[in-house]
């Protein structure tokens, strides 16, 4: 167990500093000067020497790449170009409504793929099944900008449920919660489908089945915590495409995020709190994968190397 | 063949008629008609008028060549570079192998389109920009996946066979191996394309996209949901184009998939 966690969180660390270097890079790309795209070519020399400077831009690449990796390790993202204030800061502030909103997508997702996917696999090829199917097959072709709007014009302008955007309410989190788990709801869906069916056809389910015990018990105590287990992943993966899709989401909504800070900053070219945003979000998603290995190496024995 | 799938080519084939011939009776999709600022939809104009005064039906119509042809040209470039690199690190195996998996999963560490805003946002906004920021993320899951399938059939005897007669590697690679791990790419293609139609109009959407006045999906639902108190007609018909043609082509994929799992598991069987 110990060498597994050991090997799986170097990976880890090797996976977060090729994404650091990525980043950095990033910077690098800008075509032309980034300085003169971050002043506007109106900007005087002295103006520019001195972000120049201020960013480290002046010095060699390497030097520039280690600077960058030496704050990194402290937090310590510089300053922001546009508030100027310390990045590290911003971002802090920026993370718990990210969180959250995380969090309540994924409860939505599960609310609504648990009772989708177990009724179709007790039930496959049924008439529920096809209907569970067109759902998530919906959900997956829904962008959540198209699905934010729609959502708005239904349950905020229409019937006035919900707040349209903000964070203001308790309410408010619905619909950006909503939005952001849809797409997941979906592929959860069909993966406790799937996995379900496979487990209900074991051998120690029809022996479950002949003991007599009920068809409840059989599926909740046997059948299920077999079955969420390679859901578990799945799970850990698709967070990912819940942090990316967080970026529009909360542009939509409003929602003071991690994700809309990241627009922000790109919207006033604010490239170090860019790279920042990525480098947060990116490391979270890294550190949640190696979570969720570990949690389900443990979980299964099966999966014991 | 399912009337689903029939439905859902007939809908996908319709979209590309239309992204080719739409420019040359629409032109650009902007006349603009200062009388009818956010008149929405009526008898004549189905999607109604934006808020610069422009027949919505056109504009949505001229946009799916962007998303279209975008879409076609990232999908091709991402499967070519994917698939070559795929297979040659399955093949290969040893240093480059080990090395190649670790910059596939530094590049998979990015969650979502995240990498792809981040690129856009640098490189400035435009569709060669798009086209770029979509191409570097995606060769990466056709990297995975033809790695993957190489590994599992390099071994076979065929292979085998040829390596023994001499057979070059790259027409092993082509002749032996491309024909056996074709199917899953394939349907993972067809997926690719519906994820980078999705992609590129959530850039335009943030901005980072298609620029204006050229009319694109994405940044005609993002007008839209600035006017959507007053003008909810203008986001719902660009909405409901994207969602038309993704959905048909998820729809295509799924039949696709289970087409080509019959025909591959016959041929596990003879093995």
């Amino acid at each position: 167990m110990g060498s597994i966690a050991t090997q799986r969180i170097f990976t880890a660390a090797i996976v977060m500093l090729g994404v650091s270097s990525i980043t950095f890079f990033l910077l690098h790309l800008v075509p032309g000067d980034p300085i003169e795209v971050m002043l506007g070519e109106s900007a005087s020399i002295a103006d520019r020497a001195q972000l120049r400077a201020e960013l480290g831009l002046d010095a060699p690449l390497m030097h520039q790449w280690r600077k960058f990796h030496t704050g990194l390790l402290r937090f310590d993202f510089g300053y922001s170009l546009y508030s100027k204030k310390p990045i590290a800061n911003m971002i802090a502030s920026r993370i718990p409504w990210t969180i959250i909103l995380a969090f309540t997508s994924l409860a939505f997702a599960l609310i609504i793929a648990l009772p989708l996917g177990i009724a179709s696999a007790l039930r496959p090829n049924s008439a529920t099944d096809s209907f569970a199917a067109t759902v998530s097959l919906l959900g997956v072709s829904v962008p959540n900008f198209l699905l934010g709007p729609l959502l708005i014009i239904i349950f905020a302008i229409g019937l006035g449920w919900f707040p349209v955007s903000g964070n203001s309410t308790r309410g408010s989190i619905v619909l950006p919660a909503l939005t952001l788990g849809a797409s997941l709801a979906a592929i959860l869906s069909r993966m406790i489908r799937a996995s379900l069916l496979e487990v209900l056809s074991e051998e120690y389910i029809v022996a479950a089945r002949a003991r007599g015990l009920g068809a409840v018990t059989v599926v909740v105590v046997h059948a299920l915590p077999n079955a969420t287990l390679p859901v578990l992943t799945v799970v850990g993966l698709q967070l990912g495409a819940l942090l990316g899709g967080a970026v529009i989401t909360e542009m939509i909504f409003a929602w003071p995020g991690i994700g809309q800070l990241t627009i922000e900053a790109i919207q006033r070219r604010d490239y170090p709190l860019v790279q920042a945003c990525v480098i947060v979000i990116s490391f979270a998603y890294v550190v949640v994968n190696m979570l969720t290995d570990l949690i389900y190496s443990r979980v299964d024995p099966r999966i014991e190397r | 063949m399912r009337v689903t799938t029939r439905i859902s080519m007939l809908i996908v084939g319709t979209w590309l008629f239309v992204a080719a011939i739409a420019p040359f009776i629409f032109g650009d999709g902007n006349l603009i008609d200062l009388e009818k600022l956010f008149v929405g939809p009526t008898g004549n104009t189905w999607f109604g008028y934006d808020d610069l005064g422009r027949d919505i039906g056109p504009r949505i119509l001229v946009g799916a060549r962007v998303s279209c042809a975008i879409a076609f040209l990232v999908v091709a470039i991402s499967v070519v570079t994917g698939t070559t690199i795929g297979i040659l690190l399955g093949w290969n195996g040893g240093l480059i192998d080990l090395i190649g998996v670790r910059i596939l999963d530094v590049f998979l560490a990015f969650p979502g389109i995240l990498l792809a805003i981040a690129l856009a946002a640098v490189l400035g906004p435009g569709v060669e920009n798009v086209f770029i920021a979509l191409s570097v993320v995606g060769w990466v899951g056709f990297a995975r996946l033809a790695r993957a399938q190489t590994l599992s059939v390099k071994h076979r005897d065929h292979v085998l066979v040829a390596r023994s007669l001499g057979t070059p590697v790259l027409r092993i690679c082509r002749m032996h191996i491309l024909p056996l791990i074709a199917a899953p790419i394939i349907v993972e293609a067809t997926f690719a394309i519906a994820a980078v139609i999705i992609a590129e109009a959530g850039l335009s959407f943030l901005g980072l996209g298609v620029q204006p006045p050229t009319p694109s999906w994405g940044a005609m639902i993002k007008e839209g949901t600035r006017y959507l108190l007053i003008a909810p007609h203008m986001a719902i018909g660009p909405g409901l184009a994207l969602f038309s043609i993704v959905l048909s082509i998820n729809t295509l994929g799924d039949s696709l998939r289970d087409y080509l799992q019959i025909k591959r598991g016959a041929f596990d069987n003879a093995n």
